[in-house]
């Protein structure tokens, strides 16, 4: 149909551009899930369809029904209508999944072919071609093709209809590409003795390491987040987990990150196991091996300075500063983690360089309205009489994102008082108009 | 003041001279000094400038926020010079109170600044020495209220080793007690002060200008001098004081043309 009928049908139609890109990546995600949850043998059936392997899973779930109807049920909390069908066939399940009558339908093996006849011939999975040739010959149902020679029909058709039908019956067999969820790279060591000293554990997680990075390097990939799970003769499970800044697999430098937190693992009355995860990974081709040799001045990487400082401080303390584009002073920086790419500050317009938070009101202001800069004020219960002033610098209230400061206006002064120090003060309105702001004075920031 | 005479002036500078080859550990001709480009302050400094590799204390003159921030900037500042050549400089706060753009406004521009919120004074001096055996970076700027005599040792041992210059920001814990008052091994300790600037023949504000005191330094005497604040380039300035005004406003040109 198109748009403009049903516009016309429907009033307050709520119209999406389609978006295939993303919803194949969302179908390759619930494929996962499925391949993780479900079965171990799931796979993409179409834009629109997947097929799990339901093999020796279905006594897990309770029998075929309940756990078709368990699906149904995740479906629709997801926000999805699904149908499924269970089939001999992978060809036979596409079929009854997209034409048969109810959401969930049961269909041993062996009987495929009642069940399909009196489905269309649009379900065995053929070309737009093949199909309109086969209406024009008055073959419109499953039944009616397959009661039909098969000498004429692979003349007529080519082998692609016949090779559907006989998926769909059971009678070839059918390629099944299955998703298979990536595990993270790990490395696993038991002990036959528990260990509990720190050097133990110290030694074991070199060996770890070792054989984790060459896991890594043989997969092209480094870590960006590893964890370390120790398992207690107790039962009890201790964690540790360290970041870096920078995918490496550069085992020195992770050991010494771990090392810093190696006092917090208890060991209880010993560790039996001990794994170690490479949690989140990116991938990094090979490495040349930095050195002296190759004539080049080296160059310092500040990716393992950042993930020590990180592990001693924790991650959200180590920071750049870059710009928000806002004229609001408070608002004007955004802290980013090491290594991102930040934008500058455009203006050159004098900035304190202590900014205070939030801004301190200063009384016995002297000023002539409306943009002369103040004579005197009082801070912090001293005066302060100004010599020199530059002033004003208006910044308008960013009506687009708060309402409250639709028509606030603050007008800047650079002050330097009797004694030489500087102070950035404010006035919230404009000197004319009370709607801007009530008038009064703060000293937002200090120069030196 | 004691008058010197020649002979004796002579024995004395000689010894200055060796005790300055003692001090640097047997590496004098490899050290690097960073000079402020003003020749009355360079010539008054040990190595006519600021020795690269090594640990300087910086503090405001008196407990208000305002000389606080001048030593801010003059260390920004200086931290900028280091930085011309593109590298990082790592600044541990105690507390997050800089307004960055300030910082880009004395030549250290964001993406050339690593910030390490730390909370405590020790893990401040931690976070420096870190930074200075990294190796990498342009320098180390750290805010501390108290530093022992050890840990400044450390930090002075650390920035040797590294080749780093460690720019340490002494804030005033209590308004009767003058950070640079107990001893340390810095090389260099200032003091800075904002001072009232220059009238402008106009309405405005013109450069700021601080007193700059050398309060201590290793192999040299204390000085102090009036200066104009950092500007773009994080670069110090003398005043252009009516009496010579032409020359140093010829100064101004030359360097404007450099």
């Amino acid at each position: 149909m198109a748009l403009a009928a049903a516009r016309g049908l429907v009033l307050d139609l709520d119209i999406r551009d389609a978006e295939p890109g993303a919803d194949a990546a969302f179908l390759d995600r619930l494929g996962l899930f499925a391949a993780r949850r479900w079965t171990p043998r799931a796979a993409i059936s179409g834009p629109d369809g997947l097929w799990l392997d339901l093999t020796g899973v279905t006594h897990l779930f309770g029998g075929e029904r309940a756990m078709g109807i368990r699906i149904l049920h995740f479906c629709r909390r997801m926000g999805f209508t699904a149908r499924i069908a269970i089939a001999g066939t992978a060809g036979a399940a596409h079929a009854l999944a997209r034409y048969g009558a109810e959401p969930i339908l049961l269909y041993p093996s062996g009987r495929e072919a009642d069940v399909l006849a009196p489905l269309p011939l649009a379900a065995l999975r053929v070309d737009e071609e093949i199909l309109s040739a086969a209406h024009r010959l008055g073959i419109d149902r499953i039944g009616e093709l397959i009661a039909m020679p098969r000498g004429p029909l692979n003349r007529r058709f080519g082998k692609s209809l016949l090779a559907r039908l006989d998926q769909a019956l059971g009678w070839m067999g059918e390629p099944f590409d299955p998703i298979i969820p990536e595990e993270a790279p790990s490395a696993t060591l038991r002990f036959a003795e528990p260990i509990a000293t720190a050097e133990a554990i110290d030694q074991v997680l070199g060996d770890l390491m070792s054989l984790l990075t060459a896991r890594l390097e043989s997969q092209g990939m480094a870590a960006r987040i590893l964890l370390l799970r120790c398992e207690r003769v107790d039962g009890q499970n201790q964690q540790l987990a360290i970041g870096t800044a920078r995918a490496t697999r550069d085992a020195g430098h992770l050991l010494r990150l771990f090392r810093m937190k190696i006092e917090q693992i208890d060991p209880g009355f010993g560790i039996e196991r001990m794994q170690l995860v490479a949690h989140r990974c990116e991938p990094l081709g090979p490495m040349p091996i930095e050195s002296e040799l190759t004539g080049r001045k080296l160059d310092h990487d500040l990716a393992p300075l950042i993930d020590r400082l990180a592990g001693r401080l924790g991650s959200r303390r180590i920071f750049q500063m870059g710009a928000l584009e806002s004229d609001v002073p408070e608002r004007s920086v955004r802290r980013a983690a090491p290594l991102d790419r930040i934008e500058e500050w455009p203006s050159q317009w004098p900035r304190p360089v202590s900014l205070l938070s939030p801004p301190e009101r200063v009384e016995k202001v002297m000023a002539e309205l409306p943009d002369q800069p103040p004579i005197r004020f009082s801070w912090r219960g001293r005066m302060h009489l100004v010599r020199k002033a530059d002033g004003p610098e208006r910044i308008y209230g960013e009506w687009w994102k708060r309402s409250g400061e639709a028509e606030a206006v603050r007008d800047y002064f650079q002050v330097e008082d009797e004694t030489g120090a500087r102070f950035w003060l404010y006035r919230r309105g404009d000197g004319v108009d009370n709607r801007t702001g009530d008038h009064d004075w703060y000293l937002h920031g200090l120069f030196g | 003041m004691l008058i010197l005479s020649p002979a004796r002036r002579q024995r004395l500078d000689a010894l200055r001279a060796e005790i300055r080859t003692i001090e640097a550990i047997g590496r004098a001709e490899e050290r690097e000094y960073l000079p402020f480009g003003i020749a009355e302050i360079d010539q008054r400094l040990a190595g006519n400038g600021l020795a690269a590799a090594a640990l300087h204390e910086v503090a405001g003159a008196a407990s208000g926020l305002n000389d606080d921030a001048a030593a801010t900037l003059f260390t920004a500042g200086i931290a900028a010079r280091r930085a011309y050549d593109g590298r990082t400089v790592l600044w541990a706060l105690r507390r997050h109170d800089l307004f960055a753009p300030a910082l880009a406004q004395v030549g250290l521009p964001p993406r050339q600044t690593l910030y390490a919120e730390c909370g405590r004074d020790e893990d401040v001096l931690a976070v420096m020495e870190e930074g200075l055996r990294h190796g990498g970076l342009a320098a180390v700027v750290g805010e501390v209220g108290r530093l022992t005599m050890a840990s400044a040792r450390r930090l002075q041992l650390a920035a040797e080793e590294g080749g780093i210059t460690a720019l340490m920001l002494k804030r005033w814990r209590r308004s009767n007690e003058d950070p640079l008052v107990l001893p340390s091994a810095a090389v260099t300790r200032w003091r800075i002060a904002c001072v009232p600037s220059q009238s402008l023949p106009v309405a405005g504000i013109g450069r700021p200008r601080w007193r700059i005191e050398l309060a201590r330094q290793r192999g040299g005497g204390p000085h102090q001098w009036i200066m104009e604040g950092s500007d773009a380039e994080g670069r110090l300035a003398l005043p252009a004081e009516p009496l010579r005004r032409s020359a140093a406003a010829d100064r101004h040109e030359v360097r404007r043309a450099a």
